[in-house]
């Protein structure tokens, strides 16, 4: 089966996202072909060709939307059927189910592996924000479109010799129906809930809106985001972009801290795959302590700038 | 001019999930079913539009099965949905298939402007049945907005990305729009309002019908797992930060 990885480069660097399908597609002796959405410098491309890529399409997509991309892949002969691999992000799922309609392919977001075991594909996928996981099958008769969640893939350099046939190709913007009018950037330089190596999460224990500002000065010093719980996004201390949970952003980061956090099912059930978690509550029988890898029982008003300090001289950053 | 709602029906968020002894579904005996939240927006939504446009008609789809789908119909009703239409299913249908028999059970009611949706469901979370339908029905589309503006030819819509970042699209009638949280607040049904929702009636459609016009299932689950426990893990003092610290730089190695 032929099969392709949709990587994102960003001012010319690839996603770390796009390194982990990299990664996935030489480990698993995929011989794909990459789409690159967006224009990667000349470092990048090599970076991509170490990887064992044979054919890579640059498309420059710049001020097209969605539906220009999707005319676009439609229009692809190539991916007919095929078998594709992206990241699951807004960018490809608003797009990418709609080219799984069209092909008739089965597809599959947020999963977090992946394996062809003879002409069947495998997935898992976390259910219920992670209470459950589920298993599927598919035959790939028509292809597949399979979307991986961030930080699953530990992402490996690779090292074989670039022999790499680059071709560019420009989305055309014509579609009527959905303009792009402008984009809000939002004020936060770091990473989104969803691709964070480490967050910092907030919640009721703070006991007001100010008082998120020692979160802020923790993930300063970790580069860590911000997260919270969906009791002070209700309560209106932070937007809900910020919320972590079932009914809000699933995450899996390396490093999860729970501060002033008690754990409703919800919010376990939206960070209990991050693969290491540090609860701090004052109240030793909060919930938030049975998954949690590391605790403290303490008032965070207390614990909180202490860690910072701690870590500000471990990290070198006094 | 025609609103349609599409909602599901979900275990609440505070529910504790068994699975059943054939390892592939999950025991429902015990389960409080809630319409997915996301769904309440885009219900609030479509009452809010026919509040300001009286002569608009509002319909709500729920596919799953009658006997406890016809329950989340019959509050999208009471909080003034105009009309609702069940289409009757077990859970077996796949991803494709859904949003196929969902198109056309939309199509059966005819042309809609407008097509409200939750951006996700909060049991599969897929984020792709709506984009799905919308591709079955030709229609425009976008995802997770969390702002709309109506205009004559269409809408103008904030779609949130990564970051905290909101995109800002004109997007022309007819279209289906998936929303998320800040769009709106949605309100509680009135007692007058469930009163009248009880003697409305709801239409019944069945999936089969439909499915059996398109084929078989790309793909099949093959089971459900729980995660894994994790192990029970270390309590500090607050007199031991430190400690901590020197944890997650030697032993877990994550900083």
């Amino acid at each position: 089966m032929n099969t392709f990885l949709f990587i994102e480069a960003v001012d010319g660097i690839l996603k770390r996202s796009s390194l982990e399908l990299l990664t996935f597609s030489q480990k698993n002796k995929l011989d794909a072909s990459v789409y690159v959405f967006g224009s990667l410098d000349s470092k990048n491309k090599s970076l991509v060709e170490s990887y064992g890529i044979k054919t890579a399409n640059s498309i420059s997509c710049q001020g097209a939307t969605s539906l220009d991309i999707l005319t676009y892949l439609k229009s692809s002969n190539e991916l007919q059927k095929k078998l594709i691999f992206a990241s699951s992000n807004s960018f490809f799922k608003e797009f990418l189910p709609c080219l799984a309609v069209k092909h008739r392919s089965a597809i599959f977001t947020d999963v977090v592996s992946a394996s062809l075991v003879g002409d069947a594909l495998k997935i898992v996928k976390p259910l219920y924000a992670g209470k459950l996981n589920a298993s599927y099958s598919t035959n790939l008769t028509n292809g597949a479109i399979v979307l991986f969640r961030s930080n699953q893939i530990p992402i490996e350099s690779a090292q074989s010799s670039p022999s790499c046939v680059w071709s560019e190709n420009k989305v055309s913007i014509n579609s009527e129906k959905v303009k792009l009018i402008e984009t809000l950037k939002s004020k936060s330089e770091t990473a989104d809930l969803t691709e964070a190596n480490i967050i910092v999460s907030g919640g009721r224990g703070l006991k007001e809106a100010g008082n998120f500002s020692l979160l802020y000065d923790l993930a300063k010093t970790i580069g860590a985001t911000v997260g919270a719980s969906r009791a002070v996004v209700d309560a209106g201390w932070v937007p809900h972009e910020m919320q972590v949970g079932q009914t809000g952003k699933t995450v899996a980061p390396n490093l999860y801290f729970a501060i002033g956090v008690s754990g409703a099912i919800q919010h376990l059930a939206g960070m209990s795959s991050s693969k290491v978690i540090v609860a701090i509550n004052s109240d030793a029988n909060a919930p938030i302590f049975q998954k949690s890898t590391y605790g403290i029982v303490g008032d965070l008003f207390e614990v909180v700038p202490k860690l910072n300090n701690e870590l500000k001289k471990v990290l070198g950053k006094a | 001019m025609k609103i349609g709602v599409i909602i599901k029906q979900v275990p609440d968020t505070e529910t504790k999930l068994k699975i059943s002894a054939d390892q592939k579904s999950v025991d429902t005996t015990s389960i409080k079913w809630i319409i997915n939240p996301y769904d309440e927006y885009a219900l609030e939504e479509a009452v809010k539009f026919k509040e300001k446009n009286t002569a608009a008609q509002t319909v709500a789809f729920c596919l799953g099965p009658k006997s406890r789908s016809s329950d989340a119909l019959r509050t999208a009703l009471a909080l003034g949905i105009d009309e609702a239409v069940v289409i009757d299913s077990d859970s077996s249908l796949d991803i494709l298939q859904t949003a196929y028999v969902l198109s056309e059970a939309i199509k059966a009611e005819g042309d809609f402007t407008y097509i409200f949706a939750g951006r996700s469901s909060i049991d599969g979370n897929s984020f792709a049945v709506p984009q799905m339908v919308a591709e079955f029905l030709n229609y425009a589309t976008l995802s997770c907005v969390s702002k709309i503006e109506y205009k004559d030819t269409g809408i103008i819509a904030h779609k949130e990305v990564e970051g905290g970042s909101k995109e800002v699209y004109q997007v022309n009638s007819p279209c289906l729009i998936s929303v998320t949280k800040g769009l709106n607040t949605p309100r509680y049904a009135s007692l007058p309002g469930i009163m009248k929702a009880k003697k409305k009636s709801i239409k019944e459609l069945t999936a089969q019908a439909f499915v059996a016009n398109f084929g078989s299932a790309s793909s099949s689950l093959d089971s459900l797992n729980y995660p894994p426990d994790r192990p029970s893990g270390k309590l500090f003092t607050k007199d031991q930060v430190a400690d901590l610290v020197q944890a997650l730089v030697n032993e877990a190695k994550v900083l």
